[in-house]
C-alpha cells in the first residue's frame, strides 16, 4: 500500500491520542539523569520519534505537541509554549521519514536505521539549536546566551534518547511483524 | 505515583458552569496578555485577577500543592540560570545602569537586571492558577467539544479527547507492568547501577509501547466499522450551550487581552515597561 506523507486516516488519529498519552506519562515520570542538575534525558522524544516513523509527521508531531503540553500542564500549572512548539516539530520533521519505511512489514535493516537517525538528528537540531531559542527570545524575551546554551544540550540529549530508544523500539517492532512473501508454498 | 491529572469533580459554581469552550478562550487571552507584557504592573494585575478566579473557583488547595511545589524549584531554577548566564540583559534591555552591589566584574546586581527577572518570575507565576483552574474544572470530554468548536479539526479534538480518555488507563498499566517486573526482580531504586537501571526501564516500557500499538489496532477497528470520519462535522454528546455569562467572560478575557496589547504599545511604547528612564 502506498504511504502518504500527510494523510489522517482513522488509524493516524488513535495514534495520534495513545501515542500522546503515552508520550505525558513518560513525560512526567521516565526520565534518566544524566549527572548534570535539571538536564535529564527524556525518554518521551525516544517514543516520539519511534510514533512519528510508525505513522507518519502529522501524527508525530501532534503527538509531541499535546504530550508536552499536557504534561507541562499537569506538573507546572502553563506551558512552556516555544519549547511545546520545538517538540512537535522535532517530531514533525522526524515524520518525514515515515513514506520511506516498511516496518510494518517487517524490513528495517542498516540503511533504515541510518535513514532514520539522519532524519531525527536534522529534526532535533532545527528544532532545539535553532527554533525554541528563537521562539524563547520573541515569545518570553529570554537572554539569548542561556536559552542558545540550553537549546544545544536538549538538541543533544534529545537526539541521544530519539537515536538509541527510537531505534531499538523500530528493530524490536519490525521483527514481531512477518515479512512481505516469508511464506512459501510447499510443493 | 498517582493520577492527579483532571481529578475532576463536579462542582455547582460560576466557574465550573460556564463552558469549556469559554474557559478556554479566556485561558488563552488571559495567558497570551501575559506572555506578551513585560509591564510588572499589568502582570500583577492578571496574577490578582487569576487569585480571584482561583477562590471563585473553589479548587482546595491540597489539589494543587504539588504542583506549586514544581513550579516554585522550577522558577528558582530559572531565576540563579539567568542570573549566572546573562547578569548584564537586563541593562541591555532597559538601557541604564543602577547597581546596586558587585559581585566580581561581571556579576554585578543591578537594579535592571532585578526588575527583567522578577518580571519574567511573576509573568510565569502568575498564569499558574489560571492553568490549574482550566485543568481542574474542565470536563475532559467537554474539553475536546470545546476544542473543536474553536475551529480545531474535529480529527484533533477527537485525539485529545482520546488522550485524556487513556492516560489513566497508560498510568494504570505502567504500575501494574512496573510491578510485575519488579516482582521478578527487577531493581528500579537508587540502589542498582544507573546503567541497569536504565535497562530495566527499558524492560518496563517495552511491554506498554507495545500493548499500546495493540490497543491502536483495536480501537482503530472499531471506529471505522462504526463509520468514523464519514462525514466532513460531527456534533458532540457533551457540548454545553453558551449562556449570558459565557459570552459576558469571554468578553472579560479578550478585553484583558486588549488591555495588555494597548499597555504595550500606548502606553509604554514597547514590550517592556521602562520606569528608569523618567
Amino acid at each position: 500500500m502506498e504511504k502518504k506523507l500527510f494523510e489522517f486516516k482513522t488509524k493516524t488519529l488513535v495514534a495520534t491520542g495513545l501515542g500522546a498519552a503515552l508520550f505525558t506519562l513518560l513525560f512526567m515520570y521516565v526520565k534518566i539523569p544524566t549527572g548534570i542538575p535539571e538536564t535529564e534525558i527524556q525518554t518521551a522524544y525516544g517514543i516520539g520519534a519511534f510514533f512519528a516513523a510508525l505513522f507518519g509527521p502529522i501524527a508525530g508531531g501532534l503527538i509531541a505537541l499535546i504530550g508536552h503540553f499536557l504534561s507541562d500542564s499537569i506538573q507546572y500549572g502553563s506551558a512552556w509554549m516555544s519549547w511545546v512548539i520545538a517538540s512537535g516539530l522535532t517530531c514533525f520533521i522526524t515524520g518525514f521519514v515515515y513514506p520511506k519505511l516498511k516496518v510494518e512489514e517487517g524490513e528495517f535493516g542498516k540503511s533504515d536505521i541510518i535513514r532514520f537517525n539522519v532524519y531525527q538528528i536534522i529534526a532535533n537540531a532545527v528544532a532545539w539549536i535553532l527554533v525554541a531559542p528563537v521562539l524563547d527570545i520573541v515569545i518570553y524575551a529570554e537572554s539569548p546566551s542561556l536559552v542558545f546554551t540550553q537549546g544545544v544540550v536538549a538538541a543533544i540529549s534529545n537526539a541521544v534518547s530519539a537515536g538509541v530508544i527510537g531505534s531499538i523500539l523500530l528493530v524490536l517492532y519490525s521483527k514481531t511483524r512477518s515479512k512481505k512473501g516469508s511464506l512459501s508454498k510447499e510443493a | 505515583m498517582k493520577a492527579k491529572l483532571f481529578d475532576y469533580i463536579d462542582r455547582d459554581n460560576f466557574i465550573f458552569n460556564l463552558s469549556g469552550l469559554t474557559k478556554l478562550v479566556c485561558f488563552i487571552c488571559m495567558t497570551f496578555s501575559v506572555m506578551f507584557s513585560y509591564d510588572i504592573r499589568y502582570i500583577l494585575f492578571v496574577a490578582l485577577l487569576s487569585i480571584i478566579f482561583f477562590r471563585m473557583s473553589g479548587v482546595q488547595f491540597r489539589q494543587i500543592k504539588l504542583m506549586l511545589i514544581y513550579v516554585a524549584i522550577f522558577l528558582l531554577m530559572n531565576f540563579l540560570l539567568t542570573f549566572l548566564f546573562s547578569p548584564k540583559y537586563g541593562t541591555e534591555i532597559y538601557g541604564t545602569t543602577h547597581e546596586i552591589f558587585r559581585l566580581t566584574s561581571r556579576y554585578v546586581v543591578t537594579q535592571e537586571q532585578l526588575l527583567y527577572q522578577v518580571t519574567k518570575l511573576t509573568k510565569y507565576a502568575s498564569v499558574v492558577p489560571l492553568g490549574m483552574i482550566f485543568l481542574l474544572t474542565t470536563n475532559p470530554s467537554e474539553f475536546a467539544a470545546s476544542l473543536s468548536r474553536v475551529g480545531c479539526n474535529y480529527k484533533g479534538a477527537y485525539a485529545v479527547s482520546l488522550t485524556l480518555r487513556y492516560f489513566p488507563d497508560m498510568i494504570r498499566d505502567y504500575q501494574d507492568i512496573a510491578l510485575a517486573q519488579q516482582s521478578r526482580g527487577l531493581d528500579l531504586s537508587k540502589k542498582e547501577k544507573l546503567g541497569v537501571r536504565v535497562k530495566n526501564v527499558m524492560n518496563i516500557c517495552v511491554p506498554l509501547i507495545f500493548s499500546t500499538l495493540d490497543r491502536i489496532e483495536l480501537i482503530t477497528n472499531a471506529m471505522d466499522l462504526r463509520g468514523f470520519g464519514k462525514y466532513k462535522k460531527r456534533t458532540w454528546y457533551v457540548a454545553k450551550k453558551l449562556r449570558k455569562s459565557d459570552w459576558f467572560s469571554m468578553l472579560f478575557g479578550a478585553l484583558v487581552l486588549a488591555g495588555s496589547l494597548a499597555m504595550s504599545f500606548v502606553v509604554n511604547g514597547s514590550r517592556f515597561w521602562n520606569p528608569f528612564v523618567a
